[in-house]
């Protein structure tokens, strides 16, 4: 019964993604190319040149490439669950029509992420693709990067799902990209490695989820991941989700059922 | 807390409403109605069911006409129709015949494929109602169901909530026009700062609470309190003195406006008419509905 219903909102947001999609599928192929054009292989030959050893002896574009792929899912993901869930809750109150039918407020949350989630793998996938096609990957384990990204992108969008249900305003999210989305986006090993930052910095980007999807999609792209390393990361990032998951079922009943 | 200590039943097939001026815990009574509210205390069945535990079940019978509109405004008029049926669960052809049919009903057949955003006030109205009945509701539920509409718009409206209720559908709404509540409630409560000041039908209550007629003066505003002190000696049952006008209650309205003219007074306006809900709400709670 709860999937049943958590279905019929995700029919919902698919109905809305049929006027849209097609802009959004140039945007998923147009942002790695360009990130890839100008970073892995513009500044790439740079960095190669002179710095070769501290990446581990891979080209730059190799050692971008995957790190980008679940930056762009946590971009993806945070676009997903900011603006959308204030208009669905505020702006034109559609999580309101579907709180008054038999869908309760846990069902309109997971099935918003449902189809966050499909939107996550339908970007993952095409970036994989461009990645393949600027010959960046060396393993055929970053198959498995697909599902890493996905994660990587859900562990930002069930936390901020559950945060954005609350708001009214949404200049809290201009803080949240600031202060959140774009530090990370920079200092979580996807351009450089972590180990390149001062020491006292460095235990803050662990905790951040952005790094543990960077490093186990880099891991797995280059075929250096271990299992032990990778099952950590995905207990991090579903745990993550989990904590997420019981916090949003919370903040959607409390806003929906007023 | 909105509402304490309110008490009604519903009936099955009857038009029942809550009168009320804003604020006055009517959108409250109605959320938890919809099951979108729990109550805090008390004892609430709807249905038969307790909307505590089977708060899916009795949304799954109930139309919802919330009192700000909810429709997607960037899908169209059908789609916004297709997607309710499906949060019901309903198979695909029943969605669709109901779609064509409820669109007939409410006259928007030919805005279909249109987009809801430029529709009027109005048309939008009307397509939350169809968009309610998709589920053929036992209870349809309609918060303020005019409000913000012209007076074509909401004649309109009442029009197919009156044949509604011509096809037996039970309808449930607020109001805080006395008009809207005269023409569509079989029975209704008043209600006043959260509580329910009296119960029972239009004509029960005027009867109750007012008197057949109303004789309404208005005088120069510098003669206004003299005028209030001269009118207490006529045979009326009850005067009310607003701060522009002077409601006499009485049986004979005409009778009493010949004996006010024999008083000597300056009188710029009189009306003799018949008492509506708008004065048992005064006499109940002092105060007018629409301020």
């Amino acid at each position: 019964m709860t999937i049943a219903f958590a279905l019929r909102e995700f029919r919902f947001w698919l109905t809305d993604y049929r006027r849209t999609w097609r802009g959004s599928i140039y945007t998923s192929v147009l942002n790695p190319v360009l990130y890839l054009g100008a970073m892995g292989l513009g500044l790439g030959t740079l960095v190669n040149a002179r710095h070769a050893a501290s990446l581990g002896g891979v080209s730059y574009l190799m050692f971008l490439a995957p790190g980008l792929l679940a930056a762009a899912s946590m971009q993806t993901a945070v676009g997903e669950s900011t603006y959308p869930v204030l208009a669905s809750v505020k702006w034109i109150k559609t999580y309101q029509a579907a709180a008054a039918t038999p869908l309760r407020p846990s069902d309109i949350f997971h099935g918003h992420l449902l189809f966050t989630a499909m939107r996550l793998t339908m970007n993952c996938s095409i970036f994989l693709v461009v990645i393949a096609a600027f010959g960046a990957v060396r393993s055929p384990w970053v198959i498995a990067a697909l599902p890493v990204a996905v994660l990587t992108g859900m562990a930002f969008a069930v936390p901020i799902d559950a945060y954005a249900v609350t708001r009214n305003k949404d200049q809290s999210f201009s803080m949240l990209f600031r202060f959140g989305m774009i530090p990370l986006f920079l200092f979580s090993g996807t351009f450089f490695p972590i180990t390149q930052l001062p020491g006292w910095i460095r235990p803050l980007a662990y905790i951040t989820p952005l790094w543990h999807g960077v490093a186990l999609c880099r891991s797995l792209s280059l075929g250096t991941a271990t299992p032990d390393a990778a099952l950590g990361h995905v207990a991090y990032l579903a745990g993550l989700i989990a904590v997420s998951l019981a916090v949003g079922r919370r903040t959607y009943r409390r806003r929906l059922y007023v | 807390m909105a509402v304490g200590g309110i008490d009604f039943d519903l009936h099955r097939g009857e038009a029942f409403g809550f009168l009320g001026p804003n604020g006055a815990g009517k959108s409250s009574t109605m959320r938890m109605i919809g099951c979108v509210s729990p109550p805090t205390g008390g004892e609430l069945s709807i249905l038969g069911l307790d909307p505590l535990t089977d708060g899916p079940a009795i949304r799954a019978r109930l139309g919802v006409v919330p009192q700000e509109d909810t429709l997607d405004v960037e899908l169209t008029v059908r789609e916004n129709l297709i997607i309710y049926g499906r949060y019901f669960g309903l198979p695909r052809g029943v969605i669709a015949e109901r779609t064509a049919r409820l669109l007939e009903f409410v006259q928007l057949s030919d805005r279909a494929e249109d987009q809801v955003e430029p529709l009027s006030g109005g048309m939008k109205r009307r397509l939350t109602i169809a968009r309610s009945l998709i589920n053929e509701p036992d209870i349809l539920l309609l918060d303020e169901p005019t409000t913000g509409l012209d007076p074509q718009a909401r004649h309109v409206v009442w029009d197919r909530l009156y044949r509604l209720k011509q096809q037996g559908v039970t309808l449930v709404l607020t109001t805080h026009y006395m008009d809207e509540a005269e023409q569509l409630c079989d029975r209704l409560v008043v209600m006043d700062r959260g509580a329910i000041a009296a119960e029972g039908s239009p004509r029960e209550l005027i009867g109750r609470y007012s008197t057949p007629e109303v004789l309404e003066l208005r005088f120069d505003p510098g003669e206004h309190e003299q005028a209030a002190e001269k009118l207490a000696d006529l045979p009326a049952e009850r005067i009310e003195v607003l701060a522009d006008r002077i409601l006499l209650y009485l049986q004979d309205g005409d009778a009493a406006l010949r004996a006010v003219r024999g008083l000597g007074l300056e009188l710029l306006t009189s009306l003799v008419r018949r008492s509506t809900l708008e004065d048992v709400f005064l006499r109940l709670t002092g105060r007018r509905l629409e301020d």
